[in-house]
């Protein structure tokens, strides 16, 4: 069996699973922000006989839309969740200024680990497969169900197996990586698969870079995305639980659906190019024309981490960003927020003449906080790029790594980092 | 469900993505009624004006990809439209959509046939889907049993009670 197969036999009780095949599983834990609960804690009250969640410290919820509040709506619905969480005492409750969004607070917090099932009203769930967890995101009258019976319905996915050797050339990051693959595979190419990431390249990446790439699974249409859980991968969760948890390995006999290999040695900074995320070009193709920007944002769920900000901070630090455009960053939870502050980073950041937020969804989806305008141009770390994504209809969102936004800070228009000088992530 | 729905099909392309279906800025709504104000509006701002109750959504393949909201399909149903029909539906949206009671059809044939204005009539039970206008019918995909079971009892709410009740 594969890895993904194996979690869900496990977790459905079962000796083996085949794709296709429809289980019930038992999930480690459900997560909801104050949108996707809203809805959840709706659905629950609803339900004949819903009156707890099934273990209250098996549910975490996230306040990360829209904070703080971008109106009475919102601050309603934040209120709705806080309440929810106080009622069923919900152990893993995370307000403003005590979380930041929640797939880069969950790991932080310990909250995954290895062989793990986790469900989440948000599709970037998939974000804990880089831990070695099956991580998946729903909607909320699913998360409602998960809530009440600690438990879902799943169809096995069918597995891709995707290969990556080769040594990252400098200037080229996990970004790049899972924006060539999606790029590759398309954004409905991956539908209803579990994707597993193998090869020379992902042994040696960081855990920020797996989490990075786990994050875009979806982006792919894939319903998870999973790495297998290797020494640095053991060390991380270890450093934040103690709790027990059993460490899977796929079969080395496992049918996958398909192997995919991905040279790394050959690939350049990618982009995504308007109006979705597998138009993916390397940046010298996009660079045959000048791409002028107004705004570019730095941080979100796929590169809101320590490590994407000290990049940026290293390639603005000393110098301002173009006046012609502005520059957002959202440090990805307050912990991450804190610890940049504590490096000079946010300072660094500010001197240039970057706004500097409080870590939230906001403007990733158009919600609050770095809204585009119509005609707006912006470059992006975040994972999405549909119309209106980001604000107007009428804008354009392209989306690169925190070293290509970062460079292009400085020209106020696309710029591949390699024409600076970079260690490789 | 209903035993047939009938309208007239409002046509879209592939990737419709549930940003556009119901854009961010709309996703603290909680209100079906005006969540469907905002239906579709990322790519068809004259859509709440022009949809009528029972009309159908008929889209290429890949529909409601993107974000799990599921205000997506909520605002759908909140703007009266009583099926969608498409060559194929991204995963969590397919799910929504079954759990909410919006009915869904897959039926690559039937899209290729339908042109804007058709006036569509669907029996979802049988997956049957006849394009009046044309005087042409086509056989939607079958869901797997355990999808039918859920869609009968009337979705995943029933489902979970007798669930509860079956514990007790």
């Amino acid at each position: 069996m594969t890895l993904t197969e194996k979690i869900l036999a496990r977790h459905a009780g079962l000796d083996r699973v085949e794709p296709g095949q429809i289980i019930n599983a038992k999930v480690d834990l459900v997560l909801a922000n104050e949108l996707s609960a809203a809805v959840a804690i709706a659905v629950m009250r609803s339900m004949k006989g819903a009156k707890r969640v099934f273990d209250r410290t098996k549910i975490a919820l996230v306040e990360d839309h829209f904070v703080p509040a971008k109106d009475a709506q919102s601050a309603k619905l934040a209120r709705l969740m806080k309440e929810f969480a106080a009622e069923q005492e919900i152990e893993h409750f995370f307000d403003v200024g005590r979380g930041g969004i929640e797939h880069v607070v969950l790991p932080e917090e310990g909250l995954v680990a290895p062989g793990e099932l986790i469900v989440g009203g948000d599709s970037h769930t998939c974000t804990y497969g880089a831990l070695g967890a099956f991580a998946t995101g729903m909607g909320s009258t699913d998360i409602a169900a998960a809530f009440v019976l600690g438990e879902v319905w799943l169809r096995v996915p069918p597995t891709i197996k995707i290969v990556y050797n080769g040594a990252l050339p400098e200037g080229v990051f996990a970004k790049d990586l899972m924006l060539a693959t999606v790029g590759t595979l398309g954004i409905d190419g991956a539908t209803y698969r579990a994707l597993e990431y193998h090869g020379s390249t992902i042994d040696a990446l960081s855990i920020t870079g797996r989490l990075t790439m786990a994050n875009m699974a979806i982006e792919a249409g894939a319903k998870n995305g999973i790495f297998h859980a290797d020494e640095k991968a053991l060390a991380f969760v270890r450093e934040r639980t103690d709790r027990r948890f059993i460490v899977e390995r796929a079969d080395d006999d496992a049918a996958y659906e398909r192997i995919v290999t991905i040279d790394v040695s050959a690939l350049e900074p990618q982009i995504a190019c308007p109006h979705t995320p597998d138009n993916v070009h390397p940046i010298s193709e996009v660079l045959r024309e000048r791409v002028d920007l107004d705004q570019i944002f730095i941080g979100s769920c796929t590169n809101g981490y320590i490590e994407d900000l000290r990049i940026a901070a290293k390639i603005l630090h000393g110098k301002k960003i173009a006046p012609s455009l502005r520059v957002i960053v959202n440090p990805g939870s307050q912990k991450v927020w804190m610890q940049a502050a504590d490096e000079g980073i946010l300072k660094t950041l500010a001197s240039a003449g970057c706004v500097v937020n409080t870590p939230g969804c906001g403007a990733c989806f158009g919600g609050h906080m770095g809204t585009l305008g119509d005609g707006e141009r912006c470059l992006s770390t975040t994972n999405r790029n549909y119309v209106g994504r980001m604000g107007s209809p009428k804008a354009e969102v392209y989306l690169a790594s925190p070293a290509t936004c970062a460079a292009s800070a400085l020209t106020g228009h696309i710029t591949d980092p390699r024409v600076l000088e970079l260690a490789p992530a | 469900m209903e035993l047939t729905l009938r309208g007239r099909a409002h046509t879209y392309g592939k990737n419709v993505d549930t940003d556009v279906i119901i854009p961010g800025k709309y996703c603290n709504i909680v209100d079906q009624t005006e969540l469907g104000k905002h239906a579709m509006e990322g790519i068809d701002p004259e859509f709440s004006a022009r949809v009528k109750a029972g009309d159908i959504i008929v889209a290429d393949t890949n529909f409601g990809c993107g974000s799990s909201r599921e205000v997506a399909p909520i605002a759908i149903k909140g703007a009266g439209v009583s099926a969608v029909i498409a060559k194929s539906f991204a995963r969590i949206f397919y799910r929504n959509a079954i759990n909410i009671g919006l009915p869904i059809l897959e039926s690559p044939e039937a899209v290729d046939a339908i042109a804007a204005g058709d006036e569509i009539e669907i029996d979802p039970a049988a997956g049957t889907i006849r394009n009046l206008t044309k005087g042409t019918s086509f056989q939607a995909a079958e869901f797997p049993p355990f999808m039918r079971s859920l869609i009968e009892a009337g979705g995943l709410i029933p489902y979970v009670e007798r669930r509860l009740a079956e514990r007790v």
